[in-house]
């Protein structure tokens, strides 16, 4: 044990800024990370063995016991969970004979669930080890139980592969794209490196001037122009400067960057360099999330092609001195990685909490560096800016959004997958395309966004009216909607970070009042104690993912007035419906053997 | 009209209505003001009729806890939960810490009248007749139970605290304490 | 660029150096703005947010904002003091705060920013109610993470002025808490004399000097008569 913990350390040389990658190998060949070998890394690295601890309790795909020798993830995403999820889990559950969340006592094999996997377009979806399996009904689990019983390795699994780069030798995954249609920016057909050729003979200045005039913002939701993030970068004096790829993509129903991934990632690359050579930097990292592992190989290969042509290393396409190198760098299961700043946090090897701002990641990121961090559709965006011009892709979209997106269409539709379409499209647009006919409710941009209703469905999808990171959920009549609610909140607890009180506690009070207006047992005035607690929440919170917790139960309360008047009921008697005396007594009749003289109207039977 | 007030104490110490006592003089300006329904004070062990207050001291620990308590939210138009122990379990719902157990409440009672060195019981039996009420699984708060109206934290609330609050709800004004009169200890 | 920059909390100016926090310009002022995990010669961490204020009309917490020129600040408007009750009754609610039986009590911060804050309301958060072990292996110390607010001082005083790195955070979300360097405290090098350890650094009685408990009689403890504010923090009281 010891020495493949010491030769992990030294493959990233012994430097603590790197211990994600150190924890993920221990985790990888050990299945676990327990005391003994917290306290080596920690001495090995020159730290303590409780920050060591903190890191690997602190990520989901790190664990302080050992695990199977094959860990099985079921996605737990309420997109797989209509489409079966439950029944899958309690077959997995019964061929291994474990319950989700334990490891056989032979020490083969850990079921866990996962709370969202990026394939809400094939669900349900499971991940064992690093290989992908989708479209899972029952049968298929039976044969994928009895398989990896016999000793199949989970890679082997795999019998048949996905449409176009699914199929690569690198990645053989039986992941399909899903394009369901195809726009004039991304999907299309695209120009190997067009975009970088053109830049390297411009002024860094003329390719942010180009950015500006694109209209081009973050892909990612949050809408912030991207040529003023890259010039504030380029601006802020410094020995170093980064360029960081998200590609953690973690908001539930959200998949078009596993696509991106997959089909363009050549092109996102580019976009890499492109930024690397407007804001002047040398060095670029990609966070890829734990559960897109599959992918690893395939970009390695990517970046490795792209160093023998030159196109990354020195001297990039023979533009003196303009050098640029980009490394891979594993997340391993945290959705708030996906906030900029906690994925820097990640990257030096930190816990994944977001960093107080000011000062800004663009004036001070990465080691303290200024550093652009931006999604991968975003990078593809400004290869085919720069190649097509600023003025084409504003020719796209709306006023304050411009260019295509690509939207991650799942749930109650006939054809779920990926759409690229003009941002300011409607919500009904899009359904009609996707086929979803029964539709009754959309949560647009994941469970951080809005859940709209049916008169809702001319609305539009851009920054504007219903901005979205590209997440549509389609939902329909027969779905409960305060199921969905209590879903999203269950995500964001098991995903806050914890550092600030507002999201840590008070998302946990929110669900316990839904679960409470879920079971009949609230009366009006339980919804503004949810309003005000949501408010708290919403208005306190340190980060994004704080600020946007309470709004499933805040949308809905807004949206579907009459999902909570049908299940609120006043009482009058002031006593709480909510305590349960016949619960309460269970164990102590048990215990003294002996019925209840108040609370069992039999009594004087027995 | 003079209100009505009834009092009782459920899993406490009686220290909150010690601190009632505690108001000294100002007792019998109390009684020009209110009557006294059910409560130990005066003895009453059922309501007469529908009351304006119900002070309660104590959380709930047993069956017999949780019925007083109802029939206090049904008897009175405004329940207060008076003291530490009213308001968030108090000393006893120090009992709520052996969750992390199997078997919490046999724990509990095994460590009271067996297990621990201070026990002094010859009969080796954990006392189980039928005239007492049945323990819940854990301790609840009187929140837990009821709708509970106004809250008077402090263990016990001083009678300044107490008379405040009193005369506050007995004139429909809000509850106003000085810096010292609020007390969480 | 003056180095000197001016602005109002609640209609009041303020003056501050440039690069000053929004906290440490109130400080300066002598404005006292609530905080539980902020304490003097710490790096500030933002994570209690009950110093939020309202800078030109944004949500902020005035421990690590900076002040802007010309700014408005909101600092005891009726909407603060609601959010600040609010995560005050959270961090009461999350561990086991059980005030009559702990030796914080009287000089605890959480309390006395709960009198301060006058939270007399019907309780309406649910109680956690956490169950962890308590670690009283140390010969001096107790720690009671079931009373610990996260604000993580101790962490930061070990770190950053003990130079030993006692605790730090593990776990996440609602499971966070403070975890200490080894199986439990009596195998790490705290000492008494650690900064993490003083009575200034843990607001609450979570981190307990045995022998130390309840020092001061009732009515004599810090926040007996006088409210939280500036310069009146744990630890400035004398040990008998």
């Amino acid at each position: 044990m010891n020495s493949r913990i010491i030769s992990a350390c030294r493959r990233y040389a012994n430097d603590p800024g790197r211990l994600m990658d150190i924890l993920l190998d221990v985790q990888r060949d050990l299945k676990g990370v327990e005391p003994a070998a917290m306290e080596l890394i920690a001495d090995q690295l020159g730290i303590t063995r409780v920050e060591v601890e903190g890191m690997v309790t602190f990520y989901s795909f790190f664990s302080d016991k050992i695990k199977g020798d094959v860990v099985i993830r079921l996605c737990g995403d309420i997109v797989d969970r209509h489409a079966g999820g439950r029944e899958i889990a309690k077959i997995f559950s019964e061929e291994l004979g474990i319950a989700v969340g334990e490891t056989s006592a032979d020490g083969r094999f850990s079921l866990e669930q996962t709370p969202f996997l990026g394939m809400s377009d094939q669900a349900p979806a499971a991940m064992i080890d690093q290989t992908i399996v989708t479209c899972l009904s029952p049968e298929k689990v039976r044969h994928i139980c009895s398989s990896l019983k016999a000793g199949v390795r989970p890679e082997g699994l795999v019998t048949a592969h996905g449409d176009g780069n699914n199929g690569h030798p690198l990645i053989r995954a039986e992941v399909s794209n899903n394009i369901r249609h195809a726009g004039e920016v991304l999907l299309c057909q695209v120009p190997a490196n067009a975009g970088l050729h053109g830049c390297l003979l411009l002024q860094p200045r003329k390719i942010l001037d180009e950015l500006e005039e694109s209209g081009l913002t973050g892909r990612g939701g949050a809408g912030f122009p991207t040529g003023r993030k890259w010039r504030v970068a380029a601006d802020t004096p410094a020995q170093q400067r980064y360029v960081i790829c998200n590609a953690d993509e973690g908001e539930p129903g959200t998949f078009k960057d596993r696509v991106l991934l997959t089909e363009r990632a050549d092109l996102m690359v580019e976009g890499m360099t492109i930024a690397a050579f407007a804001i002047g930097s040398s060095a670029g990292i990609i966070y890829l999330r734990a559960e897109y592992g599959y992918l690893r190989a395939y970009l390695e290969s990517v970046l490795q092609a792209r160093r023998e042509q030159g196109l990354l290393g020195r001297d990039i396409s023979g533009k003196q001195g303009f050098e640029f190198d980009i490394r891979i760098q594993m997340g391993a299961g945290a959705y708030i990685c996906g906030e900029e700043s906690a994925l820097i946090s990640s990257c030096e090897g930190l816990r994944g909490e977001p960093k107080n701002r000011p000062p800004f990641p663009v004036e001070s990121g990465y080691l303290g560096f200024p550093t652009v961090v931006d999604n991968v559709e975003t990078f593809c965006c400004v290869s085919r800016i720069m190649d097509r011009g600023g003025a084409w892709f504003g020719g796209f979209g709306t006023g304050k959004s411009t260019g295509t997106k690509l939207f991650s269409v799942s749930g109650d539709c006939a054809r779920p997958g990926v759409y690229e379409l003009p941002f300011g499209i409607t919500v009904r647009e899009l359904l009609e395309r996707a086929d979803a006919a029964e539709a009754a409710a959309v949560q647009v941009g994941g469970p951080s966004g809005e859940m709209i209703n049916m008169g809702q469905f001319d609305r539009r999808l851009c920054l504007e009216d219903l901005p979205t990171g590209g997440s549509v959920m389609v939902f329909s009549l027969h779905r409960n909607i305060l199921e969905i609610v209590d879903y999203f909140l269950e995500f964001f607890i098991e995903e806050s970070c914890g550092y600030c009180t507002p999201c840590r506690v008070g998302n946990v009070f929110l669900r316990k009042r839904i679960e409470k207006v879920r079971r009949g047992l609230c009366e009006r005035e339980d919804l503004d104690y949810l309003k005000e607690l949501g408010k708290t929440i919403s208005m306190t919170s340190r980060c994004g993912l704080g600020r946007t917790s309470p709004n499933p139960v805040l949308s809905t309360i807004r949206n579907f007035p009459l999902v909570y008047a049908v299940l609120l009921k006043e009482h009058g008697d002031g006593v709480q419906a909510s305590f349960d005396i016949q619960s309460a007594l269970e164990e102590s009749r048990r215990l003294a053997k002996r019925r209840s003289m108040i609370y069992d109207p039999n009594y004087d039977e027995t | 009209m003079k209100k009505r007030i009834a009092t009782v104490s459920l899993a406490g110490c009686f220290g909150c209505h010690m601190s009632l006592l505690d108001i000294d003089e100002r007792l019998l300006e109390l009684l020009q003001q209110v009557d006294f329904d059910r409560s130990p004070l005066n003895d009453l062990k059922r309501f007469t009729r529908r009351c304006d207050i119900g002070l309660v001291e104590g959380g709930c620990c047993n069956e017999e806890n949780v019925h007083t308590l109802q029939e206090f939210r049904r008897n009175c138009d405004v329940l207060v939960a008076v003291g530490q122990c009213a308001v968030m379990g108090g000393l006893p719902v120090m009992r709520n810490a052996i969750m992390h157990s199997d078997d919490p409440l046999r724990e509990c009672l095994e460590t009271a009248y067996l297990n621990s060195d201070k026990v002094y019981n010859p009969s080796n039996r954990i006392p189980s007749d039928e005239a007492l009420p049945l323990m819940l699984d854990k301790v609840y708060t009187l929140a837990d139970v009821v709708k509970v109206d106004y809250q008077i934290p402090g263990c016990p609330p001083s009678g300044d605290t107490l008379w405040n609050t009193l005369k506050a709800l007995l004139a429909g004004r809000p509850v106003e304490l000085t810096y010292e009169q609020l007390r969480y200890d | 660029m003056s180095k000197i920059l001016k602005f109002e909390i609640d209609g009041v100016e303020i003056e501050a150096r440039r690069g000053q926090s929004i906290m440490q310009a109130a400080d300066d002022a002598g404005v006292y703005i609530p905080r539980l995990c902020d304490v003097e010669g710490l790096e500030p961490q933002g994570s209690c947010r009950v110093c939020v204020v309202k800078q030109n009309g944004r949500v902020v917490s005035a421990c690590t904002q900076p002040a802007i020129e010309g700014s408005q600040v909101e600092n005891e408007t009726e909407e603060i003091l609601g959010y600040r009750r609010d995560l005050v009754r959270m961090l009461y609610h999350e561990g086991n705060h059980l005030c009559p039986i702990c030796e914080a009590s009287g000089r605890c911060e959480l309390q006395a920013m709960g009198y301060r804050l006058g939270i007399t309301q019907a309780t309406k958060y649910p109680y956690l109610q956490p169950v962890r072990p308590v670690d009283a292996s140390h010969p001096d110390i107790v720690l009671d993470t079931n009373r610990c607010i996260l604000c993580g001082r101790c962490i930061r005083a070990s770190r950053d002025v003990d130079g030993k790195h006692v605790f730090e955070y593990v776990g996440r979300g609602i499971n966070k808490r403070v975890g200490v360097n080894g199986n439990r405290l009596a195998d790490t090098d705290v000492e008494l004399k650690d900064r993490a350890i003083d009575l200034a650094t843990c607001p609450v009685g979570c981190i307990i000097q045995k022998g130390q408990g309840f020092f001061a009689p009732i009515g004599e403890r810090q926040f007996d008569k006088r409210p939280i504010t500036l310069g009146v923090g744990p630890g400035k009281e004398k040990k008998t």
